[in-house]
């Protein structure tokens, strides 16, 4: 299945802002930052289709996840 | 006194007189100082029912008692008045190295009361204080008089002043620090300039005592450690700004898009933290002792280099007015520093009369053919200069967004609470930031109450951002940690990486009183219950306490918070249960003698 990811601040290193890959059936968001070599400490916010998620949810078809390292402001 | 100098200068500008007084102990143990001990100081002495711009009205320039110490971010100064934007209290914060120098002087505050007859200025050199002549700098913008400040009273001079914003009494005018810090907010700019009062130099050899310097030590080390080792403070802020927000909260779908029409900006990318980091950014700076440094220096065009923009500003000249091109959105940054406007307000009232425009309002022939569609890169600069000098239709736009609406009838088109702008967080899919902006005591702010920390950031943990459970409870103690953490002197992004028993041990240190994080959360309640006091007795009613219509009964059209609209109705209700409060909002007496309230 295809997902594309949003990279933001420091994980676009190496990475791309943005990145498609198409992943197996049931694919969690843990598998998912293994598979682009992020460390879970470096994943503060992560989103499936703007939406907060967690690491252990299941990936779909078409999903648009994006993920960002901690940062703040205002 | 420690941290304290224990003296506050008060200078009466229609008499001349110029006097020091020694700072009341007891009342700066339970208001801790800044935002806290001046703002109550003023409500003792101004009745809260005066015109903001009659010379009844008084404006402080208060530090805190960690100012100028050897703490993190130690830099800081608040201005408090009456605003002539809401009718509110003001408490409008400021960093750089103005606050810090103030204390060197040997002052916790200025007090400014009265009004001088023509232009001056106040020129502080420790214990020598004079009200000079300032005909030759009214007038100028704020990056000229600085120069000429500096020249006038040395190079190590601190400068405080307003730009023609304030002198012609835009209700969003700012006060500047330091070339490009701003006491943005409510207007504070535009009393100073009703005073006739250019600006404040000052100049110190001194510093403050601290009461226990191994302890201060210790605690300072382990704050440092923790700012430098927390991913926001140690490498968010330094390496991308506070603009870093753009993206998240445009992927979150609650980024304000041409003046609230829209919660999504199809070229966020294009106006992002990153885009600035890359393409933009000359150098991040830092204030006076932070070790954050989350200040952007960037190119406005060929030699001329500003300071910003920050998140809110790149969100207000941009999304919200449809601007895409970075350049023009720091060209307006520049603007507004120049003819010293509040850039939330000063963008968001652009915002407004572009849809004021849109919904055709207001006409062709009274735009002097700069047009006012949204998305024009030229209109956020020329009309940001224009309300600033009062020029045209900027005439009407510098009297801010609401009674800008008003002239033309449609007030509801004014995207603010009490008549102050909102800024960059659509709050109806972040419910307890909405009940925050609905209940902040100064009007539309994100900086009373920061729960996008929780509700967006999962700082310091992660809440439903759709559900208004427990939302009342946390923005109670948002507003009181964060009045407490504002009268210390110190910058609220600390408190990304600080917790309250870190301030209250600094605090501790630094005065000799003895602080825990119990106590320092109650001073934070009991100066937003002061607060509150105020704005009832200066005429503030409790409908007041909402949102625009938009954002109760129109539903988010677009992007992952579609279907969304504010809860508010349900909130407002508890959190005055919570505060202790009636159901019309008043404080009682029970609560006011708990907080021992005078």
């Amino acid at each position: 299945m295809g997902i594309k990811i949003r990279l933001f601040a420091t994980l676009r290193e190496g990475r791309g802002k943005e990145v498609e890959i198409k992943a197996g059936e049931g694919m969690t968001g843990s598998e998912l930052i293994n598979t682009l070599e992020i460390e879970e400490k470096d994943v503060a916010i992560f989103l499936i289709n703007g939406k907060d998620a967690t690491l252990e949810d299941t990936l779909q078809e078409g999903d648009v996840i994006s993920i960002f390292p901690p940062v703040g402001g205002g | 006194m420690y941290g304290y100098t224990g003296k506050i200068l008060r200078i009466n500008l229609s008499t001349g007189d110029v006097k020091t007084e020694a700072l009341d102990k007891e009342l700066a143990k339970l208001y801790v100082g800044g935002r806290g001990l001046a703002e109550k100081m003023f409500s003792n002495e101004v009745d809260a029912k005066i015109d903001a711009f009659s010379p009844e009205n008084k404006l402080f320039i208060a530090t805190g008692p960690l100012s100028g110490t050897p703490t993190p971010t130690g830099g800081r100064y608040m201005a408090i008045t009456k605003s002539p934007l809401t009718g509110t209290i003001a408490s409008s914060n400021s960093g750089g190295r103005w606050g810090a120098e103030l204390k060197f002087a040997g002052y916790d505050m200025v007090i400014m009361e009265g009004k001088a007859e023509k232009p001056v200025y106040i020129n502080i050199v420790d214990d020598k204080v004079e009200i000079k002549d300032a005909a030759h700098l009214w007038g100028k913008m704020t990056s000229e008089a600085t120069k000429m400040l500096l020249e006038e009273e040395g190079e190590k001079t601190k400068v405080l002043n307003i730009g023609p914003g304030g002198e012609k009494l835009s209700k969003i005018a700012a006060i500047m620090n330091d070339y490009d810090r701003a006491a943005g907010r409510s207007g504070v700019g535009a009393v100073m300039g009703s005073k006739n009062v250019k600006a404040i130099t000052v100049k110190g050899s001194g510093k403050p005592e601290v009461a226990d310097k191994d302890k201060l030590k210790e605690v300072v080390k382990r704050s440092n450690a923790k700012i430098r080792e927390n991913g926001v403070t140690g490498t968010g802020l330094p390496t991308y700004g506070t603009a870093v927000l753009v993206n998240i909260i445009n992927e979150n779908g609650v980024f304000p898009t041409n003046n609230f029409q829209k919660a999504t900006f199809d070229k966020a990318e294009e106006i992002s933290g990153e885009t600035l980091a890359e393409k933009h950014l000359i150098k991040n700076t830092g204030c006076f002792g932070c070790p954050i440094a989350c200040g952007r220096h960037c190119e406005v065009e060929d030699g001329i280099e500003s300071g910003g923009p920050e998140y809110e500003t790149v969100w207000g000249f941009g999304a919200d007015c449809g601007v895409s091109d970075m350049k023009s959105i720091i060209k307006a940054n520049y603007w507004c520093n120049e003819v010293g406007l509040d850039t939330i307000s000063a963008s968001c009232t652009i915002a407004a009369a572009m849809e004021l425009y849109q919904k055709g309002h207001i006409k062709d022939d009274e735009l002097d053919g700069l047009s006012l569609e949204f998305g024009n890169n030229e209109a956020v600069i020329e009309w940001t200069k224009r309300m600033g000098l009062r020029e045209g239709l900027g005439d009407k736009m510098a009297e801010g967004s609401y009674r800008l609406g008003e002239m033309y009838g449609a007030p509801e088109l004014s995207m603010s609470v009490k008549k102050q702008e909102l800024p960059a967080y659509d709050p109806r899919a972040i419910q307890g930031q909405g009940l925050a902006y609905a209940t902040s005591n100064r009007g539309g702010c994100h900086v009373r109450a920061y729960l996008i920390s929780p509700e967006i950031l999962a700082l310091p943990e992660k809440l439903d951002r759709f559900d208004v459970a427990g939302k009342p409870e946390w923005v109670k103690i948002f507003q009181d940690l964060t009045a407490a953490i504002d009268s210390t002197g110190l910058c609220l992004f600390t408190s990304f990486a600080m917790t309250a028993d870190d301030y209250a041990d600094m605090l501790s240190a630094v005065t000799g009183f003895d602080y825990t994080a119990e106590s320092l959360l109650q001073a934070g309640e009991r100066i937003w219950n002061m607060e509150k006091v105020f704005n009832m007795n200066s005429g503030i009613t409790p409908e007041e306490d909402t949102l625009p219509p938009r954002l109760l009964n129109e539903e988010i059209g677009d992007g992952p918070s579609k279907g969304n609209k504010s809860l508010l109705g349900e909130m407002l209700p508890a959190y005055y249960e919570v505060r202790g409060w009636d159901a019309k909002g008043a404080p009682s007496q029970d609560k006011l003698n708990e907080l021992s309230i005078k």
